[in-house]
């Protein structure tokens, strides 16, 4: 009973304020252009081969499903919302100091954190239905100017779409995780920032260069992330080896870092003194 | 209502690595009465509260409400309403930020327009609380207190940031919850802010207990004193000299540390001095409550903590 009316104080705190709308909208532009963006220059280059060869050697590879592949983009490039969603849920009771009142309301620290990760869940997933209605709208509205498949009426794409919700579930609560390692927002959003933006694009294409290291770079949570979707455009950049997980696998990597990221969060930094 | 229940702190010590904030410190705040819980700044009175509410452990003892640990209470904001420090998320409006915490105790909502209206913010309720002032603050965390009418209220500096008028309705609320039967605990560095409100005290110093009992105990602290005038002060100090009396300039004669007028008089009667005045002077409440924390809290500014007014977005 504590536990329902903690989770459902959770989502209020989310909607009461303007983050959660700003992230959205964020999301449904970024998303939007690349899938649309990228979906009627593919339908260009389909249209041209020859002056698409002109264009910096752009080789599709043969038989790609260019539907699920623009889809995906609601994930692989707009993962990084619902984790600054579920890391600011964290972080932001650090800097307003709310932690006292909620607390006080709520004296069971697990019980908030725990309630924390239900809710951003919920919440990753509604990022989720978001970015694919966007990108699934994006892209087929592409695709479909220039006469191609959309995909659309393959159960497969819709699959793919749903482990996309999945993942966007579960990145949020990789964020409720890194805000409990890291309570500082500051510093919580920069390692968001550089980590999805920067770092991990980098690891991930150095990893594909060597087998050994390709083994351990799928196992990066961007990485898993895309395994569990099915489709990602890194499937066509990635130099050299491509070898990814099987879907559960990734998924199964995804929900390990949230939940041992929150775990030790709240074993350490959660439960110290509110001064 | 809730009952009030009373508040026990027994043998609490809490130390912050090497600085020991509270020193075994026991006290007993019993219900049906306001009481101050008195200290100069960094004497430990907001760790004794945080740790009687949960938020900070102890290093040993146990501070609980008859009994019970604040964490142990099945129903906390309904037992125990505490106002510790007026931060709230500034995005939030005032009717947001109490419905917030009352979906998270199972509090109905309709307790949220009435707190606002017994705290005077009703018509601020719409308002997003980064845009309060400090005054406004202060009502807001009280009415959070009040949210799940409990039966013991923990307010920690309630009266700092609010203007004259504020601070004369808070201690009539005060009084009036404490008549209620509610159990009030109320901190405060200044004596005399709450003295007018309080029935009982608790007064600490640099986190060990110096005194407790009821306000009007607190009289016996600093004997009075007598002042004496004259025409011809350099005559006066010569007399008072003479007759070994311990004395300071004050005003347009001096003070002297006798509580007997007539034993300055008959030595200035013995210099031969004309007086213009002679009378004796009552100990004020905040002198004895200054000699009884120690120069470790007199000194410096009795100055308004830090509080965080304004503050951005997210």
């Amino acid at each position: 009973m504590t536990v329902f009316r903690s989770i459902a104080a959770e989502f209020q705190k989310v909607f009461t304020t303007r983050m959660w709308w700003l992230l959205a909208i964020l999301l449904v532009v970024y998303v939007l252009f690349l899938a649309g963006g990228f979906g009627a220059f593919l339908g260009w280059a389909v249209e041209n081969p020859d002056a698409a060869e002109n264009v910096g050697n752009t080789q599709l590879p043969p038989g790609i499903q260019l539907g699920p592949l623009l889809y995906s983009f609601a994930s692989s490039i707009g993962y990084v919302f619902p984790v600054l969603l579920g890391a600011l849920a964290v972080t932001g009771e650090f800097r307003h100091k709310t932690l006292t009142p909620t607390f006080l309301a709520v004296p069971h620290r697990s019980v908030v954190l725990g309630s924390k990760y239900v809710s951003e869940l919920v919440l990753g997933a509604g990022f989720g239905v978001i970015a694919f209605a966007t990108s699934v709208a994006g892209g087929a509205a592409a695709l479909s100017a220039f006469g191609l498949e959309t995909g659309l009426d393959d159960s497969d794409t819709w699959a793919l779409i749903g482990r996309g919700v999945l993942a966007m579930a579960l990145w949020a609560t990789i964020g409720v995780g890194l805000g409990a390692l890291v309570p500082n927002q500051v510093a919580a959003i920069v390692i968001v920032l550089a980590f999805t933006q920067f770092v991990e694009p980098i690891l991930r294409l150095g990893a594909s260069l060597n087998d050994v290291t390709a083994q351990i770079g799928q196992y990066l949570p961007g990485a898993a992330s895309d395994a569990l979707v099915g489709a990602s455009f890194y499937t066509i950049a990635s130099v050299g080896s491509s070898e990814t997980l099987d879907w559960w696998q990734g998924g199964l990597v995804l929900l390990a870092i949230g939940a041992v990221a929150t775990i030790i969060g709240g074993a350490t930094t959660w439960r110290r003194d509110v001064t | 209502m809730a009952a009030g229940i009373p508040i026990e702190v027994t043998g609490l010590s809490k130390r912050f690595g090497p600085v020991t904030a509270v020193d075994d410190l026991s006290f007993t705040v019993r219900p049906g009465r306001v009481t101050g819980f008195l200290g100069p700044n960094g004497a430990g009175k907001t760790t004794t509260l945080r740790v009687l509410l949960g938020l900070v452990r102890a290093s040993s003892g146990t501070a609980t409400f008859g009994g019970t640990r604040y964490r142990d209470l099945p129903r906390p904001l309904e037992t125990v309403g505490a106002a510790l420090d007026a931060n709230f998320h500034p995005g939030r409006t005032a009717k947001q930020h109490l419905a917030v915490y009352a979906t998270a105790a199972g509090i109905p909502k309709s307790r949220v327009p009435a707190v606002l209206t017994m705290v005077g913010l009703s018509e601020f309720a719409g308002r997003r609380v980064g845009g309060f002032s400090l005054g406004m603050r202060q009502r807001l965390s009280l009415a959070y207190t009040l949210l799940g009418d409990p039966g013991v209220l923990v307010l920690d500096e309630p009266i700092n940031g609010l203007d004259p008028e504020g601070i004369k309705w808070i201690r009539g609320f005060l009084q009036s919850l404490a008549k209620e039967g509610r159990t009030v605990l109320v901190s405060s560095h200044l004596l005399s802010e709450v003295q007018q409100s309080v029935d009982d005290v608790v007064i600490i110093s640099r986190g060990r207990l110096v005194r407790s009992g009821p306000l009007s105990t607190l009289q016996i602290g600093a004997a009075p004193r007598t002042v004496v005038e004259s025409p011809d002060p350099l005559r006066l100090a010569a007399a008072l000299d003479q007759a070994g009396l311990e004395y300071a300039e004050e005003g347009a004669g001096f003070l002297v540390e006798e509580p007997d007028p007539g034993r300055v008089g008959h030595a200035a009667f013995v210099g031969g001095v004309e007086l213009s005045a002679l009378h004796q002077v009552a100990a004020g409440l905040e002198d004895s409550f200054l000699s009884l924390v120690g120069d470790g809290g007199s000194e410096g500014t009795p100055g308004i903590e830090p509080v965080r007014v304004g503050g951005e977005e997210r």
